[in-house]
């Protein structure tokens, strides 16, 4: 289970909520308000005031990089470092069955990434962010870039991750895809510059 | 050992050549005749100073100071680091860094060249440590500064692929490791370059002077030789730190970017 406590994330109130194991938490809120701050928060990839714990264990109990391989972020516009995908994937067996499941050729691993199409790119980041299955997911708008029928293999493979007993956060536009993800809500609210929202938000 | 002295006329008559300077500024709009006359100024101003204290501190052959002379040079090249930054990270980190690092290679790199490999007596003649000290410190500063300063704008231009590899848990330092190497590489290049083409393009200020001042070619090329090495390795020190500290002070222990820290380009 993740439970945050108190997290203070930009000029929103602090927020306290739980996602359950096997449960999937939509994040909502207007443009701006601090939705993918809170992932990132979440992720601890940026500083903020409060707790979060994971099954018990605070994030400060252990160090940073271990956090993030157990709580995984995976941006909106995913950032490449490599030549070609192959080198940021571990060797694993599953890998194939992960990209056949997301509908793309092994060989997009060994295209150079800047030749690949956005949606390509951004199946593939999903594909890294699970292959060496982290506790909890952050997705963050997981399928602008892909079409109807890709869509629906992210959420499959979602949908999978969640039903197996792990975690997810989604923040997405699409409402009819919370609908389908979806277990439960949060929504953010629209706070004026000078932060003035009184009251603690919870779901 | 003879040489023809400059008189002040020799050398008003060299400023004078900065009219090429002003002029080309006037025309173009450049407004560079302020910093020009600035820069100007304090070159001559910190030169006459410098030659003056030199020559009090070489009538002296002092120790203390020798030694005091020393760390106002090792601060004074330590402020120029932090002040160079075009992306400045906040608060005096850079500073102190710079100082101790500067200290150190300082300390290790001309205590070899002048104690150990040169051997004047005393050791702390000052005539043999401070040139040697000023030469070393001189370009370790330069190779700091360009790697501080490459480390913070690539760090910058690469936030992307920096928070990617972090959020997927790798360490601070796998995360930077091409933000380094691209940092390191910039600071070692001048001394590459330099040594490559010393001799051949232009002939160092050092052995120029030895030369003028009468030495022999040959001797002024053997100390040319030996500070080329002292300032290869100085250098390369130097970027190594910088480096290693700049990611340091770029991150925090949660290892996470803290491109926060980063004041605003000015």
């Amino acid at each position: 289970m993740l439970r945050v406590e108190h997290l203070q994330v930009g000029d929103l109130p602090p927020l306290t909520f739980e996602v359950a194991d096997g449960e999937c938490l939509a994040v909502e809120g207007p443009s701006g308000v601090g939705k993918t701050r809170l992932l990132r928060a979440i992720a601890d990839l940026e500083p903020a005031h409060g707790q979060v714990f994971l099954d018990g264990a605070e994030c400060n109990e252990m160090p940073g990089p271990e956090w993030r391989r157990r709580v995984r972020y995976c941006g909106a516009e995913p950032a490449w470092w490599t030549e070609t995908a192959r080198a940021v994937f571990p060797p694993a067996a599953r890998l194939d069955r992960l990209l056949h499941s997301l509908a793309l050729d092994p060989d997009v691993l060994d295209r150079p990434v800047a030749v690949l199409s956005t949606g390509e790119r951004q199946r593939l980041a999903l594909a890294r962010a699970l292959i060496d299955e982290p506790k909890v997911l952050l997705l963050d708008e997981p399928t602008t870039a892909l079409d109807a029928q890709a869509a629906a293999l992210v959420e499959e493979l979602v949908r999978f991750h969640v039903l197996s007993g792990r975690n997810a956060i989604l923040v997405s536009h699409d409402s009819s895809q919370i609908e389908r993800l979806a277990h439960a809500r949060l929504l953010l609210p629209k706070t004026t510059p000078s932060g003035a929202t009184p009251g603690e938000c919870a779901a | 050992m003879s040489y023809v002295p400059l008189t002040p006329l020799d050398l008003a008559l060299a400023a004078a050549l900065l009219v090429v300077n002003g002029a080309i500024s006037w025309f173009y709009r450049l407004q560079l005749e302020r910093s020009l006359a600035v820069s100007a100024a304090r070159m001559v101003l910190q030169l006459a100073l410098v030659g003056l204290v030199l020559k009090l501190v070489f009538a002296q052959t002092s120790p203390v100071w020798t030694v005091l002379m020393g760390l106002v040079m090792v601060i004074a090249a330590a402020v120029e680091i932090t002040s160079r930054q075009h992306r400045r990270i906040a608060g005096w980190h850079v500073f102190g860094l710079s100082a101790a690092t500067l200290l150190f290679i300082g300390m290790a790199i001309t205590g070899l060249g002048v104690g150990v490999i040169i051997g004047p007596d005393p050791w702390y003649a000052p005539r043999y440590l401070l040139p040697i000290l000023g030469m070393v410190l001189g370009n370790t500063m330069t190779a700091m500064s360009l790697v501080l300063d490459t480390l913070t704008e690539t760090a910058h231009r690469e936030r992307g692929a920096i928070e990617a590899q972090l959020a997927l848990g790798a360490h601070r330092f796998a995360a930077m490791r091409h933000v380094l190497h691209v940092a390191l590489r910039t600071g070692m290049m001048p001394i590459l370059n330099s040594m490559a083409t010393t001799g051949i393009v232009a002939l160092p200020g050092m052995m120029t002077g030895q030369i003028l001042a009468g030495a022999d070619p040959v001797e002024a090329a053997k100390y040319q030789v030996l500070i080329m090495f002292l300032i290869a390795s100085a250098t390369a020190l130097g970027s190594f730190l910088a480096g290693l500290a700049g990611i340091l002070l770029l991150t925090d222990k949660r290892h996470r970017l803290r491109l926060d820290r980063i004041a605003t380009a000015h």
